[in-house]
């Protein structure tokens, strides 16, 4: 066994929720938070409820699209503060490196224990196209910080920092963008530098994945980093349309696209549905899949639905897991 | 979408393809070439100090801008990338392409730009010294070595200089892995 499956697995990076679940070997499921174009924080709670009641932690993501939202840390502060598990999601777009640690800083001190390291999307793909683009770190420098400040205890400049920040590493993947052939290389760079979970793009293209999961089997790093799946229900034929045109790095094949067309528009979020849940059953069975992340944009109520009828309940066997009772004071209130 | 005019750069892109496109002839090239600024930097600096550095800046904008459309960011890592420059990449990427690579291989900022990774791992494919260079993990650009003479910095050993704390992990890590394949 490597160096990198030896660190994964000797010790608890962070004992989050998601970290737990994934040590004890069941199938994680994690969700996306759409943070509001809104300063209330009640548009915050109101997704993470129906969010929280079925996934093992969420993501808040940081300028989505480099579309203005609420900032990640925003959203995680709020979360942290109601006993929800989010997942920061960091991206290099908008802030440099000396602005990134502190933020990890910040977040690990108000309870955050999960971090997604991003590159970001550039700012030409949102509706500011204006703004100046930092990227002074890229995602794999990031996770090689981020470890650092971990492991070493120090900023990049050396200098020591009292209390490390405990953090769980995630990192993202898009198995459906060419150089299809680096993309596990790549992926197992990015393990090297310090990923502990992947959180992928949508998968909408089941061959593809499986050329893919093939290649990071090869290489060995399925025993070394937990692998999540990007999945999520298209909402009509228009959307779908709309993804694989304009939303960066999206991949949806000819018929995929051909079979919501064909379905009279009433009917097209059911059948979006249904092909998101056959995804989720049909990657579940490959070697090396740990758990799926929910993106459903702007149809948060659907998630539910979604990981149900996939029948990845009941999500909750709290005995099933190790250190219950830090689980259960962190929890929040559900009466 | 709208013209990028903070990269004008890479539009205009003009770099020589064909030379590109033989990265084994410009590996052989590097090496020689290294060797021959190891060797004369001192003999140049003894001169003129101020005026070597000047000379070489100039000479690195013209042989490195018109071969590898350079952006002289002072810390070469050419041989690393399969011969292609990661900083005329828009989101100056050192380490692997983005998750944004649009299906017909190009970029996701510049859609009539193809994606300047994709073309370095190709490329690299076809090298034999530093083929597997490209898998190493490449810290963050010191961005106060940016328009200096990157050749004079690999002579000075400033290109390869990490910031203390990347180089305080990057050891630990070293020596976890030779400490692994020991005891494999």
């Amino acid at each position: 066994m490597s160096t990198i499956a030896k660190s994964i697995n000797s010790g608890v990076s962070a004992g989050g929720r998601l970290e737990r679940v994934l040590r004890s070997g069941r199938f994680a499921v994690t969700a996306e938070l759409d943070a509001p174009d809104s300063a209330d924080p009640a548009d915050v709670y109101k997704n993470a409820l129906v969010l929280a009641e079925v996934c093992d932690a969420i993501n808040a993501t940081d300028g989505a699209g480099a579309n203005c939202h609420m900032s990640s840390m925003g959203c995680c502060a709020l979360l942290t503060r109601a006993g929800y598990e989010p997942i920061l999601q960091v991206g290099c777009r908008d802030r440099n490196r000396i602005a990134i640690q502190a933020d990890l800083l910040g977040a690990a001190a108000m309870g955050v224990k999960n971090v997604l390291c991003l590159t970001g999307d550039d700012v030409t793909a949102g509706d500011q196209p204006e703004a100046k683009r930092v990227f002074d770190l890229d995602s794999i420098q990031l996770l090689h910080v981020a470890r650092m400040m971990r492991d070493q205890g120090v900023f990049l400049s050396g200098r020591k920092i009292t209390t490390p920040p405990p953090l769980f590493l995630g990192a993202a993947e898009n198995p459906f963008a060419p150089p299809y052939d680096w993309r596990p290389p790549r992926l197992a760079k990015k393990v090297a530098a310090g990923a502990q979970f992947i959180q992928t793009q949508y998968c909408f293209d089941i061959p593809l994945f499986e050329r893919f999961m093939r290649g990071v089997r090869d290489l060995g790093l399925h025993e070394k980093v937990y692998l999540l799946v990007g999945v999520g229900p298209l909402r009509s034929a228009k959307a779908a349309e709309f993804m694989r045109t304009r939303v960066p790095g999206v991949w949806i094949p000819d018929g995929l696209v051909d079979r919501m067309a064909k379905t009279p528009k009433h009917q097209q979020a059911e059948e979006g549905k249904r092909i998101c849940i056959e995804i989720i059953q049909q990657v579940r069975a490959i070697e090396g899949v740990h758990g799926v992340h929910v993106m459903a944009y702007r149809q948060e109520e659907s998630v539910a639905e979604i990981i149900h009828r996939a029948g990845l309940f009941p999500r909750r066997a709290r005995a099933a897991l190790n250190g219950a009772p830090s689980d259960q004071a962190l929890a929040p209130d559900r009466s | 979408m709208q013209a990028n005019t903070q990269m004008p750069e890479a539009h205009r892109a003009p770099g020589s393809e064909w030379l590109k496109n033989h990265p084994k002839f410009l590996e052989v090239a590097y090496v020689i070439s290294k060797r021959l600024i190891v060797w004369s930097y001192p003999l140049m600096r003894r001169l003129n100090p101020r005026v070597a550095e000047r000379a070489l800046v100039r000479s690195e904008e013209l042989v490195k801008g018109y071969v590898f459309n350079c952006q002289m960011c002072g810390q070469c890592i050419l041989h690393s990338t399969g011969m292609t420059c990661p900083m005329t990449c828009p989101k100056n990427l050192r380490n692997c392409p983005c998750g944004g690579v649009r299906a017909n291989v190009h970029c996701e900022v510049i859609p009539e730009l193809p994606c300047v990774w994709v073309q370095a791992w190709e490329r690299s494919r076809h090298m034999l010294i530093y083929a597997d260079q490209i898998n190493v993990v490449q810290p963050p650009v010191n961005r106060a070595l940016q328009n200096s003479s990157a050749w004079a910095n690999m002579v000075k050993g400033l290109d390869v200089k990490t910031p203390r704390g990347w180089e305080l992990a990057a050891s630990v890590e070293c020596r976890a892995q030779s400490a692994a394949t020991v005891l494999e």
